[in-house]
This record gives C-alpha cells, structure tokens and sequence, in this order.
C-alpha cells in the first residue's frame, strides 16, 4: 500500500495466506482437470483425491482426436477468431482516428449514437439478426460469426478513448510534412496505440474463440461448429466420458492460454491507458 | 494549410467511418429496429406479418414460465452483483499493495476469466456432482454423513442458485479486479499520507480515502455487471441442461426463454417482445445507476 512499506511479519503471515488460498480457489478447477484428463475413466472420481496418477493415461489426448473432429473444431475457431479480431482492429481504429482527431460535420452525434448502442444486450436483438442473416443465406456459414463479431462499438469507443492520449501535436506535425490523414492513421497512430490494439485483440479473440451462444444459433451443421459448440455436443453425448471429456477441455483452453500469457502485461496497460475504467 | 474546404475534410472523416459503420449499421442499428417491430407482430417465419399490436406484451404477463425466468434472472442479478464487487475490489486493493510476485497472482486471478465457458462448466458440475464429485465429497467427510444427505449442487432446486452464483463470481472477478486495479492507480497517494498524519488506520483510510475516490469506477462496474447479469444464459445452460439444453424451472432465465421460443417455438414476434422486455430493464436500471452516479458526485 502506499507509504507504508514495511509490514510486521504478522501481518505479512496472514498476508500471504490470503494470497494462497485466492491462488488455490482460481486453480483447482484447471488443477483438477488437468489431473483427470491423465486418468483412466474409473479412477476420476476416486477418493481420496490422487493429483498425479501412477500411469498418467497420455492416450486419452490421442483418443480424442478419434472421437470428435477436434481438429476441425479448432481450425473453424482459430480462422473466426483471427478474422474477426484483424477486422475489428482496422475499422475499430479507423473509425475511432475520426472520432478523436478530425472535425466533421455530426461527430458528437454519430458518437453517441455508437456509445448508447454498446449497452443494448445483443441478447435483444439476436432474433431479428437471426432473421436477417437467413434471409442474406448466412445461416449455417463462417460468415454469420464474423459479421456479428466484427463491428462492434466497443472497440471504436476503446481506440477513441486512446486516441485522445495521443498528443495533437504529432498528427499536426505530420499533417505539415504532407502526409494525408490516411497516412497518419497509418504511420503515426497505429505505431503509437500498440497497448490499445493488443487489449482489443485479446479482448476481441477470447470473446470470439469463447462466444457459445452465436455459434449455437448460426452452426448446425458439426463440420462449420467451433470449439465451444463441438466440446458441449462431445459432452453431452459422452456423458460418462469423464477422463476424455477432461482432456478435450484442456486442449480448447490452450490455445486461449497461450494468447493470454503472451499478451497480459500489453493487456493490463492497455486496460489502464484505454480508460475502460470509465 | 490544414484548414481545407469543409466539404472534402467531412468525406475524408466519412470515409474513416465508413467501414465500419456499414457493418455497424447493417447488423445491429437495423436488427434493433426490426426487433421494436416484430414484438408488435405475430409471425411464425413465413408468410405473412401480422400485427398485433400489444398483445404479445399483455401475453408475457400471463405466462408463468416467462415470469419464473423474469425473477430467477433478478435473484441471481442481485446475488451476483454484490459479491462480484467485493470480491473484485479486494482483490485489486490486495493486488495493489507492494508484495512479492504481483504479478503472478494478478496473472492467475484473471484467468478464469478467460478460460473457455464450457470447458471450466464441466470441471465445476464434475466438482460439485452431488453423488461422487470432490466437494461433496469433502463435506460428507467433513461433517461425517452419508454423501447422499449433500447438497444437490447441479440439479434444478434449492443450492443451484447458490452454485450458479459461486461460479459466476468465480468467472469473472478477476475481469472487475483489473478495472479496479486501473481505477486505484488515479487514487492520489498524497490523500493517504494527510490520513494517516491524521492518524487513521488502514480501515479508515480505505473507508474515507479509497473508497470515494474510485466511486466513478464502482459506478462502471456496477453498470457493467448488471447488463451482463440480466443478458445471462450460456452459464446456466452449460452448468444446468443436457444434451436437449433445456432448463427446469427453478433454473430457466430470461435469454433461455427467448432462445426458446425464437429457435424452437419459431415465435418471432413473441420472443421479440421478451427481447424488449429485457432491453427496458437493461436500459432503466443503466439510467438509474446515472442518475444515482450524478447524485453522488455533486
């Protein structure tokens, strides 16, 4: 905390207790997947509660490859994901170059217009969307997620609000040299909004790569399904599966791991600096 | 120089927009219009649109499965929202004292967070299996009685809101803990040093000090969980339904009714006036929480 920087050994006891048993409750859940997924199907639910089996089962990640399309399932997700999160970053940061640095003709209006919408639920418009995206053949195609992905007002709202950090002089430096505004975007605002573009890539990715109830509406058919879709379909018609079930689950939080791990120290600056905080 | 005719300087901004307010326009703006529309009407998919005026409204009132969903998704909103906060802002106030390894533990507690719903779903009905699952498990050891006299977590009465609470708490503070670890960083240090020449204690100074300077964030976050909290449904399917994803109900929810009733009922204009019913409480409690965030900060 500030000023105070030595603590009793006391209070650093309890301190660090605190800490563990937070660190405890967040992991055991994956800890215990993770355990389960190395057993066989017998042996998941015994008890007492053994971490790490005498024989880890590494066959199990090899079976369910075989069981399901996991392959397919996390092409299907990994292609959505990169597209919409590339999409979204370009005309997010485009649209938000306008907002924050350009005088035009109904700004503030179009603005707010875009920020009212961000608390409407998609939830209450999914049926018409629906409607809308059978009419236009979208149905049952990659296309429907991308397009209900790809535009939102989040992402214009967050790179506006970095964009407003970015010092007026630099673009007006620019605009001297002769650069036109596109190439401003290009050169000066793109390369200096890097904790903001990575935010709203995690942001942009996780929610993509997680979203369950798009997919659920729009891919029926098992070949377009993604990740989320195809581990619930494998779950409920495996129920019993549990050593199998686990070791899918493992394998479609990966992916989002890596990604994560790589990106948090971006993300939790972009956080601060993009002023989600409101 | 920069100052060019008003005409192209409007285009060249238009054109900034453009991309992606064709989107923005085509699969949103349009189906929230459509929507108003369409809960006024009856119409099944094809043919013809019949309107109907209020009908569907004066309908949902009557319908006991609907107004079952309407107060599950109030309890669970008023039991996730506190604890969601509180949880959030102590681990971030936690987070943010100077203690080894910060930010292992700020890594780790966003995590679930990002972790896939689905999967972490399943570990936490295996975990919470009222006959064989680890917690009860636990307990049934723990208070020495049978496993069958344990609380039936997942199943559809009794401790479910309880369990959909935990989990959803669980999910997601650590996303609220990092807009609050972002809120703290504008708290300004010097405040904290007046307290405690003052003389007050840690207590104190969270209470007078830290507290109201992050009122604005409390605001946001408050804002935020309320509208994820009543748009709920894919926590409830994956810990609750099966392989039909249907929900009894002591569990159903808003959403999962007009899910429902769109995709299986093929009710459109029925399922649309849920939808309404579900942006008016959205919309009326965001503009309470302004008028109370005004209130507050004159």
């Amino acid at each position: 905390m500030v000023g105070e920087k030595k603590r009793s050994p006391a209070a650093n006891i309890v301190l660090y207790c605190i800490l563990a048993l937070i660190v405890i409750i967040t992991l055991i859940p994956f800890v215990w997947m993770l355990s389960a997924s190395l057993k066989a199907n017998k042996d998941v639910f015994n008890f007492p509660f053994v971490l790490v089996p005498d024989q880890p089962r590494w066959e199990n990640y090899s079976e369910i490859w075989s069981r399901i399309p996991l392959g397919t399932f996390l092409l299907n997700t990994l292609k959505l994901s990169v597209i919409v999160s590339i999409l979204q970053v370009l005309t997010s940061s485009f649209a938000a170059y306008a907002f924050a640095k350009l005088e035009f003709k109904g700004r503030k209006a179009l603005f707010l217009g875009y920020i009212a919408t961000i608390a409407v639920p998609w939830q209450a418009y999914m049926v018409p969307q629906f409607i809308m995206m059978s009419k236009m053949g979208l149905n049952n195609t990659h296309m429907a997620i991308i397009c209900l992905q790809a535009f939102s007002a989040f992402g214009v709202f967050m790179m506006r609000q970095f964009y407003l950090s970015i010092p007026h002089e630099l673009s007006e430096a620019a605009r001297i040299d002769g650069l036109s505004e596109y190439g401003i975007w290009f050169r000066i605002m793109l390369p200096n909004s890097k904790p903001a573009v990575t935010t709203l890539i995690i942001f942009t990715f996780v929610n993509t790569w997680n979203d369950f109830l798009g997919p659920m509406i729009y891919l029926t058919k098992t070949e377009l399904k993604t990740i989320q879709i195809g581990l619930r379909m494998f779950t409920t018609q495996y129920t019993s599966d549990y050593a199998l079930i686990m070791a899918a689950s493992v394998v479609a939080l990966i992916p989002v791991l890596i990604i994560f791990l790589s990106l948090q120290k971006q993300f939790v600056k972009g956080v601060v600096t993009s002023g989600i905080k409101g | 120089m920069n100052k060019k005719a008003g005409a192209p300087k409007n285009l060249i901004a238009y054109s900034f927009i453009l991309p992606n307010f064709l989107g923005f326009a085509v699969f949103t703006l349009v189906p929230m219009v459509f929507s108003l529309v369409l809960s006024l009407a009856e119409w099944k998919g094809v043919g013809a649109v019949k309107f109907v005026g209020l009908e569907n409204f004066t309908r949902l009132f009557a319908d006991e499965a609907f107004m079952r969903a309407l107060v599950n998704t109030v309890v669970y909103t008023a039991l996730t929202v506190p604890l969601t906060i509180v949880a959030a802002l102590a681990l971030a106030v936690l987070l943010n004292s100077e203690i080894r390894g910060r930010n292992f533990f700020r890594t780790v507690s966003f995590f679930p967070y990002v972790a896939s719903l689905v999967a972490v779903a399943i570990v936490w009905r295996f975990l919470f299996s009222p006959a064989v699952g680890p917690v009860n498990m636990i307990l049934s050891n723990l208070l020495g009685k049978a496993s069958t006299d344990m609380p039936a977590w997942t199943s559809a009465t009794g401790p479910a809101m309880f369990f959909v609470v935990f989990f959803s708490v669980w999910k997601n503070m650590g996303y609220y803990m990092v807009i609050y670890l972002a809120g703290l960083q504008g708290v300004n240090a010097d405040l904290y040093e007046a307290a405690a020449l003052d003389g007050a204690n840690k207590w104190r100074q969270f209470r007078h000090v830290t507290l109201p300077q992050i009122a604005p964030t409390t605001f946001f976050v408050l804002m935020m969980l309320v509208i994820s909290s009543f748009k709920v449904y894919d926590i409830f399917l994956n810990l609750f339904a099966g392989g039909d994803n249907q929900l009894s109900n002591a569990t159903r929810v808003i959403v999962y009714q007009i899910y429902n009733t769109a995709f299986r009922g093929l009710d459109y204009g029925y399922a649309s006036a849920m939808s309404i019913v579900l942006f008016v409480i959205v919309l009326g409690v965001t503009l309470i929480q302004f008028r109370g965030e005004k209130k507050y900060s004159h």
